[in-house]
């Protein structure tokens, strides 16, 4: 990388490092219809330093788009709006390369959809139902990653939209280190006996790194327990105590970091049932079609029913802890060793596979088998229903749940309302609200249409908020600038995480909640 | 000139939500089609910060109604912010933030008007601040927003019954962010918590023991802070480390990796290096986009009433899903800043000099250098000199005579104070009662129980 972009994605280099940065690099991004929500999705992206975008939108800019959106000024009066949006967007960041097409999306849906395969991500902002459907069907037969994004008034949402999204580093922000506390392997038990606890060097002593304290005082108490670690609170309790009689005196760090971490001595072995989910998903069946995430959650689960005696290859990295320098050096090395074997263990299963499957046995390199060892405990993998399933057959038992959970009061109205919205929209060609003069009458249409909806969904409880179904049609279909930029930055967010394959991405539809700010995420 | 045209419709989005009564909506809201244009005409704001948060947040009120706005920023463009800081662009790299930022968001948006403050925020007078309706903060330091906090705060006056006075009541609103997660609350003081009420939610920066660096070092980062805190000042006898020097911290570097190698220690880069010696906070578009929109509609609400009000806090994470949380934090009763103020009861024969030599003793204070200001009136300030020539012949006089006679009243003190030992701007409220004088507070106990 360039020493100029180096300083200029610093920041962002920080948080998803430079092969996150390659990935972002080499994506092809294409907007749909470039009001407020779209033009500051793709604002956060182009800064970024996303590959391409392709700005599509088929509208003359007119003057209520100067109030809420940024990427316009009055120069751009009457000109095509997706050219104007475009440039504005191309001064941002010049690296990025920037098209437009002056088109209806509406238009390109219904007479080209060969057009949306040449991207590897879409963003759809304000686009109606029928389009959306359409679309849906289009970006999964493509593979092209749909992302979702509206915003109405004071609400809006974002849905994300492919068959199936596999992440390798998930980067969770509290995940236990994976230090094998409970169960030791022989060189980690070679090494802590040869450090002795009861030292009368009083500087060696309260440097004595905690796992070595953990792993020798965990093998004394099996020892006087018929070789069964503690187990129960009272057992446990008696283990601290027996760390604590081994202090020299009260404010020794590293035997205060034992006592927070004894617990880990008794972690129940084996893997979450997060990742038991994962192993034993149908996709592990592979065969040539597969994709290397999959051959290599098939090399795991082997890798766990074999050498691993229930655990997954070891991470390899240890968290900073009080200790000498050559203690703790020899530690990590002990750790990255036992990680190294473990990956060869695992590659050696991965060219197996893939040799059984009919691929090139060194398909899959060397650094992604590595990396994936690195995070095998935190693969995540998720799945999106199609829209059309969603909105035709939504998971009942949920649906239930938010209309008569109060804390889901607002999200799952919204939810219903906006799609209310574009029903009543396919009636009466606008949006209720949008003329003063109709507001009252437009409020119990809306009603009709959210109470009819609900019915074909097979649900006839307690009616919609009337409160809510009025705020809806006061706000008329307005895209509030504010609310645009949350709901642009949310999306943006979302790209971000889809392309550089890094961090979990949103499952479920977020529901913006611009009333009270408690906006949330519905899983339909 | 604001084309004519372009004005006509311009805001019917925004009008939709101003013009139109609601169900759901603020106290006192009144909706009207005229809401809008008074917003615009009356309102002041004052944005702190120009970075990437501040950047968001002038386009974001500039596109909500609000046209008289102000932006402080004492910093200039680096590189490094180009990835977020949209209004920025490589050729204005080493100018004002404010300026260029304001700037860009007047020519883009018309008929805002954008004023610039390139200096620190302590070199503003309360006055300055007390101009405003409302506060924005767009920062990124903690000591920043404690200080805007008891700035924000020292204006606020309680009535007899300890209620908070609605005319005295500066709202704030503040964002942070930090890589893919950010904060967003709304400040009412006296009524909401305000910054220092639960300081607890930003814990001070863990440093590394010297005796870790200097003995046993185990990370990268050992490496780097010996080298930075120990090795430079043995090296370079009295010369001042500086981080924006690149020689520095590149000799900075070097040694780091020397002292790693000397202990079979990974993991030295330049790039870590920064990081460490400067406490470099990732920092992207999108999470900025976040917060700045979800303040500024926050602000948007405060001032109309269009909505119901966040109430408090609101955070964002990102790294899993897009999660939402919105806490309702409580006041702390006994809060020195946003409280009525600390009560000070003294004699009348005490002078200003002997006054500001107390503020230093006093043990919820501990106020050094103290600038004392009463009722807008300064009664002695530590600097600028010419203003300390003024005031310097006050100190002799007592008090009492400085604040007209009155038995008790509020009195406006900032200086500097010292917090997890660093020295940190600071300004309080104080309550100052004279003994023995009728209407003060021991007066009124002698005369309640005779
Ligand atoms: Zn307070």
């Amino acid at each position: 990388m360039a020493a100029e972009s180096k300083t200029k994605y610093d920041r962002q280099l920080r948080i998803w490092g430079e092969q996150g940065q390659a990935a972002l690099e080499k994506a092809s991004i294409c907007l749909l219809n470039c009001g407020p929500t779209g033009s500051e999705a793709l604002k956060n992206l182009v800064l970024g330093g996303i590959g391409s975008i392709t700005v599509v939108d088929g509208s003359k800019v007119e003057a209520y788009d100067l109030g809420n959106n940024f990427m316009l000024d009055e120069e751009s009066l009457g000109q095509a709006k997706a050219k104007c949006v475009c440039s504005f967007l191309q001064e941002l960041n010049d690296a990025v390369k920037a098209k437009f097409v002056e088109e209806s999306p509406d238009t390109l849906i219904e007479t080209n959809p060969s057009f949306f395969a040449q991207f590897t991500l879409v963003i759809a902002t304000q686009l109606l139902e029928n389009s959306l459907l359409k679309l849906d069907k289009i970006c999964r037969h493509a593979n092209v990653i749909l992302v979702v994004a509206r915003s109405y008034g004071l609400t809006g949402l974002v849905r994300i939209s492919l068959k199936e999204h596999n992440v390798i580093e998930s980067k969770p922000d509290h995940f236990l280190d994976d230090l094998r506390l409970h169960k030791p392997w022989p060189e980690l038990k070679q090494f802590a006996k040869t450090i002795d606890l009861s030292v009368t060097d009083s500087v060696v002593h309260k440097h004595t790194p905690y796992i070595v304290i953990l792993i020798r005082l965990a093998e004394k108490w099996a020892d006087a327990h018929d070789g069964c670690l503690p187990s129960t609170r009272q057992e446990k309790k008696e283990f601290k105590d027996l760390i604590k009689a081994h202090m020299l005196n009260l404010d020794e760090e590293n035997y205060k970091e034992a006592i927070e971490a004894s617990f880990k001595v008794s972690t129940p072995r084996g893997i979450s049932s997060h990742l038991c989910q994962i192993i034993n998903d149908a996709a592990v069946q592979v065969d040539s079609t597969s994709p290397d995430f999959w051959v290599l959650v098939a090399a795991l689960k082997e890798f766990i029913e074999n050498e691993g005696g229930g655990e997954p290859p070891l991470e390899g990295s240890i968290p900073d802890m009080t200790s000498l320098t050559e203690y703790y050096v020899s530690l990590q090395k002990i750790y990255q060793a036992k990680a190294e074997s473990d990956f060869l263990v695992m590659e050696q299963r991965v060219r197996n596979i893939l040799k059984r499957i009919g691929r090139d046995p060194d398909a899959i390199t060397k650094a992604y088998i590595k990396n994936f060892c690195r995070n095998a405990r935190k693969i995540t993998v998720c799945r999106y229903r199609n829209i059309e399933d969603e909105f035709s057959i939504p998971i009942l038992p949920e649906l239930q749940k938010y209309l008569t959970d109060e804390d889901y009061n607002f999200a799952v109205g919204f939810y219903i309302l906006l799609r209310a919205v574009d029903r009543f929209a396919a009636n009466y060609n606008r949006f209720p609200g949008i003329f003063d003069g109709e507001v009252d009458e437009d409020i119990s249409r809306l009603k009709t249409i959210a109470v009819g909806l609900l019915s074909d969904l097979g649900f006839h409880g307690p009616a919609l908020s009337e409160d809510l179904i009025n705020e809806m049609c006061r706000f008329g279909g307005a895209e509030l600038h504010a609310v645009a930029a949350f709901i642009g930055g949310v999306a943006s967010q979302e790209v971000i995480k889809l392309v550089t394959k890094q961090f979990v991405p949103l499952t479920g539809t977020f529901i913006f909640n611009g009333i009270d700010q408690k906006s949330q995420a519905l899983a339909l | 000139m604001a084309n004519p045209l372009a004005q006509q419709g311009r805001w019917r989005d925004l009008d939709k939500l101003l013009a139109r009564p609601g169900n759901i909506v603020g106290h006192g809201f009144e909706h009207s089609p005229t809401l809008r244009e008074e917003i615009g005409e009356f309102v002041r704001v004052l944005v702190v910060g120009a970075g990437g948060l501040g950047c968001e947040l002038l386009k974001d009120l500039a596109l909500s109604g609000f046209k008289n706005i102000d932006v402080i920023d004492m910093d200039t463009i680096e590189v490094s912010n180009l990835n977020r800081q949209f209004l920025f662009r490589l050729q204005d790299v080493g100018k004002s933030k404010a300026e260029v930022a304001a700037k860009r968001v007047m020519e883009r948006v018309s008929g805002v008007n954008i004023v610039p403050h390139f200096c620190r925020i302590e070199d503003k007078d309360l006055e300055f601040y007390n101009d405003f309706n409302i506060i924005v903060l767009g920062l990124d330091s903690i000591e920043a927003r404690s200080y805007i906090n008891s700035v924000a705060c020292s204006f606020l006056e309680y009535d007899c019954d300890d209620k908070p006075i609605p005319e005295t009541v500066k709202p704030m609103v503040d964002g942070g962010t930090e890589g893919f997660k950010g904060h967003a609350r709304v400040i009412l003081p006296g009524t909401t918590p305000c910054f220092e009420c639960n300081i607890w939610l930003f814990p001070p920066q863990v440093k590394f023991p010297l005796c870790t660096l200097a003995e046993t070092p185990r990370t990268a980062a050992h490496c780097i802070e010996y080298a930075h805190l120990i090795k430079w000042d043995e090296v370079h006898n009295g010369k001042a480390f500086d981080a924006d020097d690149p020689e520095h911290m590149l000799w900075v570097y070097s040694e780091a990796l020397k002292r790693a190698e000397l202990f079979g220690i990974a993991g030295v880069t330049y790039s870590l290096t920064q990081g460490v010696v400067k406490n470099i906070i990732p920092a992207i578009a999108s999470t900025n986009a976040i917060i700045s929109a979800a303040c500024a509609l926050e602000a948007l609400k405060i001032v109309s009433g269009c909505s119901k009000t966040l109430s408090n806090y609101l955070t964002y994470n990102g790294l899993e899903g897009t999660h939402i949380k919105v806490t309702d934090f409580v006041r702390d009763m006994d809060c020195l800043v946003c409280g009525p103020g600390t009560l000070i009861e003294l004699d009348t024969s005490v002078t200003l000099s002997q006054f500001i030599e107390l503020l230093g003793e006093h043990p919820n204070l501990h106020l050094l250098k103290p600038s004392v200001t009463y009722r807008g009136n300064n009664l002695y300030m530590q600097s600028p000199p010419i203003l300390e020539e003024m005031t310097r012949s006050n100190l002799h006089l007592l008090l009492f005579d400085l604040m007209g006679k009155v038995p008790k009243d509020t009195i406006h003190v900032s200086g500097t104070t010292e917090k997890n030992g660093k020295k940190t701007s600071c300004l309080r409220k104080l309550r100052v009662v004279f003994k023995r004088v009728v209407g003060g507070s021991t007066d009124m106990d002698i005369a309640g129980s005779s």
